[in-house]
């Protein structure tokens, strides 16, 4: 389990790397925060649901980035951990999550630069040997 | 990738494959050189590529055209400029991005160097304090769905209604502050929910506020009509629509993505999803743009208003004697008209990471800018000088008036912290006379102006090209960033 920042010369690019797809996307999302300040200065103290549906696993990587964005805009909250639960259903990708984190504090989180939005652009999903992958460009 | 000179500052992609328009490139060699070496290279995320891709989508007219500050984005390239057709056209979501009408407006004030040098690192702490920047700031405005829904509507106006502003501020923003053709409707409650605090903040990342110093004047009479003069004091707001512009974004990826499955788009990126202009898909994108416009334009009010509130008691200015001169975006979609093939033709132009410029005589021209052209705003780094352009004929004609926008990155933001440390960069900007505030050391590493690329290389390219002229210099005096 881990998080790769990718290089994308104006943007940056997150990818996550797991034994499961469900750690490569959390994977993901730890990668995102970690742009935006201190993951190890975030203590789990709130924890938000996210529930979304979605035609393929790309759009659903998307749709879980954006999600997690917009809670933290409507919150106020830095997320950094997360579990993440996914089934296929009837050809759709169905994802279901927690995130804790708690609100975000300049000085104690070092807070970086915001991510804006997570785009469809470079995203994959897929599996290398015995490990996921999930990544996507980030608007910075 | 194949391509082919045209003169020393224009380069044409042909027209292969599934493009149905060239692509053509503005730059100098040394421009262009860093860009053919990461398509050579087989970069993943390279701009010529997002040329080509572009000059692919449908109803695209005369070429899909990359600026001199050309380079890689997500979707268009960031420096691109597409136009296409009303019946056979698209509207794409990457030709406008996730922050919409981000942009530049600037203040002329009254002060010269003399005054505000002296007194520059007080007017720092002032703009630091007045102004929300950085990631999870809050705006002195709480606003509810209702509120939001006005600032959608009314744009600046909403601002000024609030009495954050001078009347004359509208004449001189594009649009004359306010889009038409906004619907509330069209975005959703998420994007509203996400900017109840977001209004008034300038955010982060290549976001900025700055104290300039007009140090050259290039064209006497565009500078006479814009009424700058050398030594004089502006204040640079480079921001955008905030998060409920990144939320209309994410929301239309996913509904211009069901768009082009719907239509049978070929799409030859996912980032370029889009929707036939005359689509119930299109049309309702367009209303949601418009929306997000509005917003970008009442944020860049609110904080102008914030902006002369730090300073005016400071000089004792009036709040009117620090006018706007002018304030224009450069992530946009708009209806223009433009002369094709010799005929008018009303035309959807996307401009992502490029400004508008409008040349000599365009009615959309403030009657004060009318026959010069109205002045376009070109952001350098934190430690180099900035530049005021203009449109000109030729970039009417050549690239449906579109100017450039800013330096443009030459180094990643990893590669930029790899390499600089936030304080390391605050002290050598002090050493050039610059005073720098910050909410987030590593974002200013990131930010470093070693990172971008020499934003005279841009210009010149645009002056050497003909597609935009150079007015005025302009060097910080003081800087502030998320």
């Amino acid at each position: 389990m881990a998080y790769e920042i990718l290089e994308h010369t104006a943007d940056a690019g997150v990818r996550g790397r797991g034994a499961t797809l469900e750690e490569a996307f959390a994977e993901a999302a730890r990668g995102m925060f970690s742009l935006m300040g201190d993951l190890e200065a975030v203590r789990p103290q709130r924890k938000v649901q996210v529930g979304i549906e979605e035609d393929s696993l790309e759009g659903l990587l998307v749709r879980w980035l954006a999600e997690l964005l917009a809670q933290r805009d409507i919150e106020g909250l830095l997320f950094s951990r997360f579990r993440v639960y996914m089934e296929l259903t009837e050809g759709r990708w169905k994802l279901s999550a927690y995130a804790w984190g708690e609100p975000m504090d300049a000085d104690r989180h070092k807070l970086q630069v915001e991510v804006k939005a997570a785009t469809n652009y470079g995203v994959r999903v897929e599996k290398v040997g015995n490990e996921f992958l999930a990544q996507c460009v980030l608007d910075l | 990738m194949e391509y082919r000179k045209l003169s020393d500052y224009v380069w044409e992609i042909p027209q292969t494959g599934d493009m149905l328009v060239p692509g053509r490139i503005y730059a100098s060699e040394e421009l262009l050189g860093p860009l053919l070496e990461d398509s050579r290279g087989g970069q993943q995320w390279n701009a010529l590529e997002q040329v080509r891709n572009v000059a692919s989508l449908p109803g695209i007219i005369k070429a899909s055209i990359g600026m001199p500050d050309l380079h890689p984005g997500y979707g268009f390239p960031i420096g691109g400029v597409g136009a296409f057709g009303i019946d056979e056209g698209v509207v794409a979501m990457g030709g406008v991005g996730f922050d919409i009408n981000c942009g530049v407006r600037v203040l002329a004030t009254p002060l010269s160097a003399d005054d505000v040098r002296p007194r520059k690192e007080e007017l720092a702490d002032r703009l630091f304090g007045g102004v929300p920047a950085g990631l999870g700031s809050q705006g002195k405005l709480r606003l509810t769905v209702e509120g939001i829904d006005e600032v959608l509507r009314k744009g600046a106006r909403f601002a000024l209604d609030r009495g954050f502003g001078v009347p004359d501020d509208l004449e001189y923003t594009e649009e004359g502050g306010c889009m038409e053709g906004a619907d509330p409707e069209a975005v959703s409650l998420k994007a509203k929910q996400r900017q109840f605090r977001q209004v008034g903040t300038l955010g982060s990342g290549n976001h900025y506020l700055e104290v300039q110093e007009v140090v050259e004047v290039h064209d006497r009479a565009a500078a006479a009509a814009y009424g700058i003069e050398e030594g004089q004091i502006l204040v640079a707001i480079h921001c955008g629509s905030r998060a409920l512009g990144h939320q209309i974004g994410q929301d239309y990826l996913q509904e211009l993505e069901r768009a082009s499955k719907k239509y049978d788009i070929p799409v030859r990126e996912r980032e370029l999803v889009c929707a036939p202009i005359r689509s119930p898909e299109g049309e309702r994108y367009l209303s949601a743009v418009a929306a997000g416009v509005n917003c970008a334009l009442a944020n860049r009010q609110t904080i102008a208003h914030l902006v002369r509130d730090a300073m005016a008691p400071m000089f004792s200015l009036p709040h009117e004697q620090i006018r706007t001169l002018y304030d224009v975006g450069h992530n946009n979609v708009k209806w223009e008209r433009h002369a094709i093939d010799g005929r008018e033709r009303q035309v959807l132009v996307h401009r992502k990471g490029s400004t508008r410029a409008f040349g000599p005589g365009r009615p959309e021209n403030p009657a004060r800018y009318r026959e010069v052209g109205h002045p376009i705003f070109i952001g350098g780094t934190m430690g180099t000088s900035s530049y005021i352009m203009r449109g000109t004929e030729r970039g009417m004609a050549e690239v449906f008036g579109s100017g450039v926008h800013g330096a443009g990155r030459a180094l990643s933001r990893k590669k930029a912290k790899k390499k600089w440390h936030g304080n390391q960069v605050a002290k050598d900007l002090a050493g050039q006379g610059i005073e720098l505030r910050a909410h987030s050391g590593p974002g200013v590493a990131e930010e470093a102006p070693g990172a971008y690329k020499k934003v005279e290389l841009v210009v010149d390219a645009a002056v050497q090209s003909g597609i935009n002229a150079t007015v005025a210099r302009v060097f910080p005096l003081a800087c502030i960033k998320g």
